[in-house]
This record gives C-alpha cells, sequence and structure tokens, in this order.
C-alpha cells in the first residue's frame, strides 16, 4: 500500500497535474488534491490513500483525437485514437465520452470503455460495437477523422491485491475494458514483486464475436466459451469447466446484464469477491444529470460517476 | 472594453451567461472544464425539503436534437445541501443560486426560509414547474392562483431575489408570469421542460420509468424562444432565458427577444465547457456589432 502512495505522490509531483489545475481555478475544492494526499502520507492514514484513489476526481479533460489506426470487424471496430496533448492518467475500468459528428440521431454522446492506453505515443484504443446510428457512425469513422473525447470517466476497478488470482469476464463488446484494467495491474508497482494469475474468461454467441484474443493472451490465460459452441467450451460464461478447477480471489465482469448477474451469481455462491462494471444509458457522463442511476444499498448512485465499476455486495442484484 | 454586467433586483451577474438546474450538478463536476469565475451565475441542482430518491431507472431518451427526462428530483434535501454541499461550493466566485422544489405550500416555505439564512446564496430559483414529480411543482405552475400562492407563501419568508421558474405546458405562459410578478417574483425563469414522451415499437413499451419526460436540448429552442419573448412585452421584472440554448448565438437571439440573462442547460452534456465558451462569444459578438454594454441587447429584436 505504501508503495502505491509513494507512486502516486510521485506520479502527482512529476505531473504537476493538480497544482496547474488549481491555478487556474484557486477557489475550487477538489476531492484528493496533491495537498490532500500529501497530508495522508504525511499522518500515515495508509487505509484511506486507496479509498482516495477509488473515489478522487482526476482531471477530465475534452480532447480532440485523430483516428490514426482503424481495425474493422463483424458489426464492430478498434479505433486507434491518437492526442496531441498529454493524455490524463486513466486508470483501468474508466471510459470515454465521444461527440458522435454528423449523425442526426445522436445528439448526446457515446460513452466508450478504454481498450488500450499507450502514454508513450498518447493513444487510447477504443473498442466500439455498432448497436445504433451512434455508434455505427463512430464505427464508420476513418483513419485520420477527427473525434471530440471527454476523458476520463467514472471510478474504475479495484486494484487486486499480491497474490490474488484474478478472472476477468467479459461478454460481447463488455471484453473491451479488461484488456487495459489487466495491463494494468502487471504495471502495478505494488504488484510488481508479486506473481499475479490473471486470467480471462471471454463469452460470445459465437466464435466471430470474440475479438483481438491474441491481445488478450499476451496478458494472460485465456478461456473461451460460445453459445453455439463454434469456439471454447460450449455454453455460458458461468458454465465454463475452470469454475471447478481454479482457484480464484477475484472476479472482474463487463457484459449484458444476464452475463454480469449470472456471474454475481456464482460469485456470491463461491464466496468471490467480485465487481461489474455497468453501462445504464448516460446523458452527462460525469454525475450532473442523474439518468444513469443504478438502485443500490446506498440508493440511486450514478453509473457514471459512482461506478461504472460496482462491487456486487452494493447492489441489489 | 465590452460591459457584461447585468443588473437583477438585488443581484448583480458579472455576464448574463448561468447554467440552468438539473444540468450542472453543483458546479464541482464541471470545474475541470469550466472557469465557474467566468460564469454570471450557477444554479444548482433542484433540492427538496426532503430527502428524494427520484423515479426508478430508465430516466432518459435521447430525442432528435434533444432528450427527454424523467430523473425526478433526486436530491439528499435542504439540509444535506446545508450541512454538506452549500460548505464546499460557497466560495466559488460566481453567484451560486439554489434551485428550490417542492410539493407543497409548506415544503417550500420551509426549504426557502432555511436558503434565507445562508450568506453567500443570493437567491433560489422556485422551481413550480417539475413535469416529473406527482403532485409536484407542476401542480403550482399552470395555474395563475397556483403560482400566486406558492410565490406569495415564499415571498413571505425569503428576503433576497426570487426567480420563478417557469413551466411551458400551460395555455398562456404570459398570465403566468404576471401572476408570479403580482405575487412578488424578482424575475422569472424559462422554459423548464416541454412535456414528452417516447415509445419503443419492437418492444411496444415507454422509454421512460414514468411514460412520460421532460423535452429539453436544442429542439426546444424556438418554442423557448416565442415563450421568453411574449413574457418579456408582458412582465416588468427581469426575465431569464433559457430552453435549448447551445452557442453564443443562441444566447444572443434570447437576450434580442427580451432575456436580460440566460442559462444553459443540456448542452453542457454535449460540451462540458460551453458555458464558458458561450460568455466568451457574447462579448465577441459585441465587440463585432460596435456593442458597448451587453444590457443594450436585451429586447433588442428589431421588428
Amino acid at each position: 500500500m505504501l508503495r502505491i502512495m509513494c507512486c502516486y505522490a510521485e506520479y502527482v509531483a512529476s505531473q504537476n497535474v493538480w497544482p496547474a489545475a488549481n491555478r487556474r481555478s484557486p477557489h475550487i475544492p477538489r476531492s484528493g488534491t496533491f495537498h490532500e494526499v500529501n497530508h495522508i502520507l504525511r499522518s500515515s492514514k495508509f487505509h484511506e490513500v486507496n479509498h482516495i484513489l477509488r473515489s478522487s476526481k482526476f482531471i477530465m479533460k475534452i480532447i480532440d483525437f485523430i483516428v490514426v489506426e482503424k481495425q474493422s470487424f463483424q458489426r464492430a471496430a478498434l479505433l486507434k485514437l491518437k492526442s496531441s496533448t498529454p493524455l490524463p492518467e486513466i486508470r483501468g475500468g474508466q471510459f470515454v465520452n465521444v461527440r458522435v459528428d454528423g449523425c442526426d440521431k445522436a445528439y448526446l454522446r457515446r460513452p466508450i470503455s478504454i481498450h488500450d492506453v499507450d502514454y508513450q505515443n498518447n493513444t487510447i484504443d477504443l473498442l466500439i460495437q455498432e448497436k445504433h446510428e451512434g455508434t455505427k457512425t463512430l464505427c464508420a469513422l476513418p483513419v485520420g477523422a477527427r473525434v471530440n473525447i471527454v476523458l476520463p470517466l467514472g471510478n474504475g476497478f479495484t486494484m487486486p491485491e499480491k497474490d490474488d488470482n484474478v478472472l476477468l469476464i467479459g461478454g460481447g463488446i463488455g471484453i473491451a475494458p479488461l484488456l487495459y484494467f489487466a495491463k494494468t495491474i502487471h504495471s502495478n508497482i505494488s504488484c510488481r514483486d508479486a506473481i499475479h494469475r490473471i486470467s480471462f474468461l471471454l463469452g460470445g454467441r459465437t466464435g466471430s464475436d470474440l475479438m483481438l484474443l491474441d491481445r488478450f493472451r499476451a496478458v494472460g490465460d485465456v478461456f473461451i466459451t460460445t453459445n453455439d459452441g463454434s469456439m471454447g467450451e460450449k455454453g455460458f460464461v458461468t458454465d465454463h469447466s475452470l469454475w471447478n478447477t481454479m482457484e480464484i480471489n477475484k472476479i472482474y465482469a463487463c457484459g449484458p446484464m444476464p452475463m454480469m448477474k449470472a456471474v454475481a451469481k456464482v460469485a456470491r455462491e463461491k464466496g468471490i469477491w467480485c465487481e461489474v462494471s455497468l453501462e445504464n444509458q448516460m446523458a452527462c457522463g460525469i454525475g450532473a444529470c442523474l439518468c444513469c442511476v443504478e438502485s443500490t444499498k446506498e440508493g440511486n448512485l450514478c453509473v457514471c460517476k459512482e461506478g461504472p465499476v460496482f462491487n456486487v455486495e452494493r447492489l441489489l442484484w | 472594453m465590452v460591459k457584461t454586467e447585468i443588473k437583477l433586483k438585488g443581484l448583480t451577474l458579472k455576464n448574463p451567461v448561468m447554467t440552468a438546474s438539473g444540468t450542472f450538478g453543483y458546479g464541482e463536476e464541471y470545474a475541470d472544464f469550466v472557469d465557474l469565475s467566468e460564469l454570471g451565475g450557477i444554479i444548482v441542482k433542484g433540492t427538496t425539503l426532503h430527502h428524494r430518491e427520484g423515479n426508478p431507472y430508465p430516466r432518459m431518451a435521447e430525442t432528435p436534437m434533444g432528450m427527454l427526462n424523467c430523473v425526478g428530483l433526486q436530491n439528499k434535501g435542504v439540509d444535506y445541501f446545508i450541512e454538506t454541499i452549500y460548505p464546499r461550493i460557497r466560495h466559488f466566485e460566481t453567484n451560486v443560486i439554489v434551485n428550490v422544489s417542492g410539493s407543497n405550500i409548506d415544503d417550500y416555505v420551509t426549504a426557502a426560509a432555511k436558503m434565507d439564512a445562508l450568506d453567500d446564496i443570493p437567491a433560489i430559483e422556485l422551481n413550480v414547474s417539475c413535469p416529473n414529480v406527482k403532485q409536484g411543482g407542476m401542480a403550482f405552475g399552470v395555474t395563475c392562483s397556483g403560482i400566486e400562492q406558492v410565490v406569495k407563501a415564499v415571498r413571505d419568508v425569503y428576503h433576497k431575489h426570487l426567480i420563478v421558474k417557469l413551466s411551458p405546458n400551460v395555455t398562456n405562459i404570459a398570465e403566468i408570469a404576471l401572476a408570479a410578478e403580482a405575487a412578488g417574483a424578482d424575475s422569472v425563469s424559462l422554459i423548464n421542460t416541454l412535456l414528452g414522451m417516447a415509445i419503443d415499437a419492437e418492444t411496444r413499451k415507454p422509454v421512460l420509468s414514468m411514460v412520460t419526460g421532460g423535452l429539453s436540448g436544442a429542439c426546444v429552442k424556438p418554442v423557448a424562444l416565442r415563450m421568453v419573448w411574449q413574457v418579456a412585452k408582458a412582465v416588468k421584472i427581469p426575465v431569464i432565458g433559457l430552453g435549448g440554448i447551445s452557442s453564443a448565438t443562441d444566447a444572443i437571439e434570447f437576450l434580442l427577444a427580451g432575456a436580460s440573462a440566460i442559462q444553459i442547460g443540456t448542452a453542457n452534456f454535449i460540451d462540458p465547457a460551453i458555458s464558458g465558451k458561450v460568455a466568451k462569444g457574447i462579448v465577441e459578438y459585441c465587440e463585432r456589432h460596435g456593442v458597448k454594454d451587453v444590457n443594450e441587447l436585451v429586447g433588442g429584436m428589431i421588428l
């Protein structure tokens, strides 16, 4: 934990992120400012830092990205987007809100998971599924197109602890945020010495739903289920044989609601800690409009700001 | 130098740009995008006397150039606001105005009286026009007698600038505005959302949990502009215009129609930095047109 904090404080100091923002609006109090973190470091309230890391609002930016690479799939596309300014710090499980230009039917931005981040090249990868007109327009963007994006949004997944065996479960396009999160587990300083076992359990209706498997295999073990049995084991992710053999300490899931509810049920039965990433329909993406609420044990919470990641114990499922 | 200051009775705005209640949180949500000190004011979330959980999900439906919502005034109540939120936002270098709502006169009065005691809240906006709450504010806002009753009662206990936010879901909004004026309102703001609905043809079900909801966004602008014009002609108190404003040009149109100030609502969702851009854009417009004082634009439509 101490190393997380040091890393965090160093990052803030080196980036000078908050002080710069504070110069602009000196009287605006921020949650989890540099000074607060510093104070906590000095006051040895170590346990609070993880809370701050999780709850603090990192600086959000509005950036015009350029599509620099594109890979098309059946009803989906992978866009690599380059920013001309340095990226803000992004946690695994956070999302972006993309303005859809040139589509009459998309007035609001579209929230999209962050699939990968490359700070060296200032790029983010978005894996987008064509659902309706807005996402179809995004999937049709050519290389060279300009895309206006607000990021990073939401809380992100909680880092596992040392020696945790981690199972990342993705259904359909829900596989998108798991890759970057898995990479951040590997690069997290607190885990550098620990041997993490990261496994992906990816489910689709059919084999062609499962994209970019090589990317996942480069980061962890990959297990697959398809409803039609065309790839991996036949059935739903909760039917996979690994549940009988693998020791799992933490589950992270993202996918269709029935899948996440089924995963949450299995996790509860087995007593395994479990986080899910929800995708309720959003308008603002920053906790202002209160449209995307999920009923929880703490009342209605904004999926965009207090989520999208929730421990299943907080939900009413 | 263009003079941008707007003086409403007992309330001075550094420029005519404010943000609309329910679209700007408590201002904190937007602090990364907008320098709040560059705005005339922010109108924070609708606050009721007691905690409200709001309506069930789904609360939103996208429409062509707009959206429907049925949030239903989710908030933690006025005491929570005073204890927890007010200390965080009271020193923002802009007018922090609270939108106050209720389901009966006593609730309005009690909440307004509590707001009256807060030094750094220079005004409240009385929400008599929320379409999403059963027996809610809109019941007061759609009849002259209803609005007179609630505004008079609040006026007795609230001594600072009192804005009354009007519903467009009425036959003659100018009559309602006159009733608010007669009952003691210092200004009126309009429009709140237009009542609408959406159905999913595939499932044959309503899209919103409450079936109906309030329409906002660029699509409502022509209706809002017309109503601001009608009301501004009818009343002597200042009019604050809102409804679909998404650019400085939109804002200028509202000023020309008779609004002394404007609010930006749903456009904040599409461009979180829009309010600051509109404030700057108004100045640019004035420079381009040789306007030395923004007040010259108010009601300046050439017929």
